[in-house]
């Protein structure tokens, strides 16, 4: 790279970095503003009947008619999950750049954070179920498909250190198109950080459940992600290694119908259980209740 | 002109030479096919990288465990499902000492290919390795992997049967095994398939094998829609060991004789050998919490961000 050419992408790095600061000192509370615009209708995916945005929230991004799961963002999952006030984030501050200089990249990374409100596609913090304290991470789809770069995958490692340091429980939503490619083999990488940060949670006998969203593919479903004592899915999430796509392309035949869907990874035994959304909270509890550790 | 074409017209002075009666005359093609070597390897970019790995002349793992390893006996299967033969494993002498090896293995004909499924693993394939290291760790002899795959294989029974998890299960094992894990990436490390069995305490790459997130042409596909691109991507994906090496990914470059590891299968098996030598030396007095310390820190330092300013941020509160 030319010097020239260097000095402009540091600049560029730089007024990134100061925007991201410059938004990340406001906090932002999204149990006082739910992120649903007045009058705005949603058209379901599973069976294509319109709801205004109002009943949507109401019944937690679940379709009334047919039960299809909406994607959820972070901070909405947050919402309809945990005790109200609850939820304190830890693990801030962190940046992503641009190890490659792929075009467009930074870009894309300020819209994600306009558009799912948080500051990278992972968060993770203290919270409690019905009083129960845990350790619980999100990761949104919103954000870049929640793919999993540097930052995501620190994150996912810091916040297993940090229920050990606790002594809590981790549960953690995932979600994820697989590993970032703007990022490379960094992104490649993180796949064995997570999974190692994993297994010390294991090795300090705490708990891990992670629960399955639509949809969790590639690197995140080979590494953390299938390595919970307990594995949750929300139903008729996509799950699986490889996208139907490659598969398709691959072995030249259509797939079968539900193929890497929950009910087929429940059948295959994949998966511990499938568990509707509106019925989350109280699973995640009674498991937590059954798990509960002295101490904190 | 990429590598491939280049090393046609090296063919053709090759094939001159034979036909060649006259001592002078023979002695000036020699020369020239040096220079010429010599030159087609100074100007390589990364696509020629991405041509030579997957070179079908290319010494394949097989090759490099008949050659640096005595008294090889392949352990077979995952004693759950069946035996994938895109995954060789077994134990063998190393400088008379035990040693396990687990590799992946690529044809170099069409049917050879068929048979180990071009490399690219089953579930089956990464649960015979995960019951060969364990094995190795009871016996407390180290571990020796080859990576040469463009990736774990896409298909319905692999998916039926866990792919994701028998993946996460490998990194999750590996991250802690108390024996040293020696990594060497033969040709091909091709995304999750490759880290499956490359979590390494030292990881080394051959000079012009490649290590990616995903083949180019996936990456092209992508990131660009468009997979005839996967030269551009090769190029700006970082893939190659010098590459890898300036991002502390990896502890070592092989090097490869001229012309690159088909060109001279003794040369490129006397240099995997002495790095391989001296990696499993480095770790003769070192405990088990000293090997399973240094491999764990390696990996969870690995990434690019940067992190400032947290105590003021208030983030998100719910």
């Amino acid at each position: 790279m030319k010097p020239d050419e260097l000095k402009s992408q540091l600049e560029k790095q730089k007024q990134f970095k100061h925007r991201l600061m410059h938004k990340q000192s406001q906090s932002i509370n999204p149990s006082k503003q739910p992120d649903v615009p007045k009058g705005l209708y949603k058209k379901c995916d599973g069976c294509g009947e319109t709801f205004s945005a109002k009943k949507l929230e109401k019944h937690t991004q679940v379709c009334p008619s047919c039960g299809y799961h909406f994607r959820l963002k972070a901070v909405d999952r947050l919402r309809y999950l945990v005790d109200e006030h609850s939820f304190k984030e830890k693990g801030l501050g962190y940046i992503s750049l641009d190890p490659l200089f792929i075009e467009g990249y930074e870009q894309k990374l300020e819209d994600a954070k306009q558009k799912s409100n948080i500051d990278e596609a992972y968060i993770y913090g203290y919270a409690r179920i019905e009083g129960m304290p845990l350790v619980i991470g999100v990761m949104d789809s919103y954000f870049m498909m929640a793919s999993m770069g540097s930052v995501v995958g620190e994150k996912i490692a810091k916040s297993a250190e940090y229920a050990i340091q606790k002594r809590l429980p981790l549960v953690m939503f995932i979600a994820s198109g697989g590993a970032r490619m703007q990022e490379g083999i960094f992104s490649l990488m993180q796949m064995a950080k997570t999974s190692g940060a994993i297994k010390r949670l294991h090795e300090e006998g705490l708990l891990f459940i992670s629960v399955l969203t639509h949809p969790t593919t590639g690197g995140v479903s080979a590494s953390h992600a299938t390595l919970a004592d307990i594995i949750i899915a929300e139903p008729n999430a996509l799950i699986g290694f490889a996208g139907p796509r490659v598969i398709k392309q691959t072995i030249k035949q259509d797939l079968p119908e539900g193929f890497q869907r929950s009910e087929f990874l429940e059948e295959k035994g994949m998966i511990d259980t499938i568990v509707h959304r509106h019925n989350l909270r109280h699973t995640l509890h009674k498991l937590l209740s059954m798990h509960e550790v002295s101490g904190v | 002109m990429d590598i491939l074409e280049k090393e046609k017209k090296l063919l053709k002075l090759e094939e001159e030479l034979k036909s060649l009666d006259d001592p002078s005359a023979i002695k000036q093609i020699t020369s020239q096919i040096k220079d010429y070597k010599q030159e087609m390897m100074t100007e390589l970019n990364a696509w020629d990288k991405v041509l030579l790995a997957r070179h079908p002349k290319r010494p394949n793992a097989q090759d490099v465990i008949d050659h640096i390893f005595e008294d090889f006996i392949e352990m077979k299967g995952d004693r759950l499902y069946s035996d994938d033969r895109a995954i060789i494993g077994g134990v063998a002498f190393y400088k008379d000492r035990p040693v396990t090896i687990i590799a992946q293995q690529k044809g170099k004909t069409t049917e050879d290919n068929i048979h180990t499924n071009f490399g690219m693993p089953h579930p089956e394939g990464y649960r015979k390795a995960l019951r060969l290291m364990r094995q190795a760790e009871k016996f407390k002899r180290p571990i020796v992997t080859f990576i040469d795959t463009p990736g774990a294989f896409p298909g319905i029974g692999a998916e039926a049967r866990g792919q994701s998890n028998a993946i996460s299960e490998n990194l999750f094992a590996m991250s802690d095994m108390e024996v040293p894990v020696i990594a060497i990436v033969l040709g091909e490390g091709g995304s999750g398939g490759a880290l499956a069995i490359g979590v390494g305490n030292h990881v080394y790459m051959l000079e012009h094998s490649i290590y990616s997130i995903l083949s180019p042409e996936g990456y092209a596909s992508i990131l660009w829609k468009d997979s005839t691109l996967a030269q551009k991507a090769a190029e700006v994906m970082k893939i190659t060991a010098s590459d890898l090496l300036e991002f502390n990914m990896i502890e070592g470059i092989i090097p490869e004789p001229l012309g690159g590891a088909h060109h001279d299968y003794k040369k490129t098996f006397d240099s995997i050998d002495q790095t391989l030598d001296q990696a499993l030396q480095s770790f003769n007095n070192k405990t088990a919490q000293e090997i399973k310390d240094q491999r764990y820190n390696k990996f969870r330092s690995l990434g690019f961000f940067q992190r400032f300013n947290y105590d003021n941020l208030k983030g998100v509160i719910s």
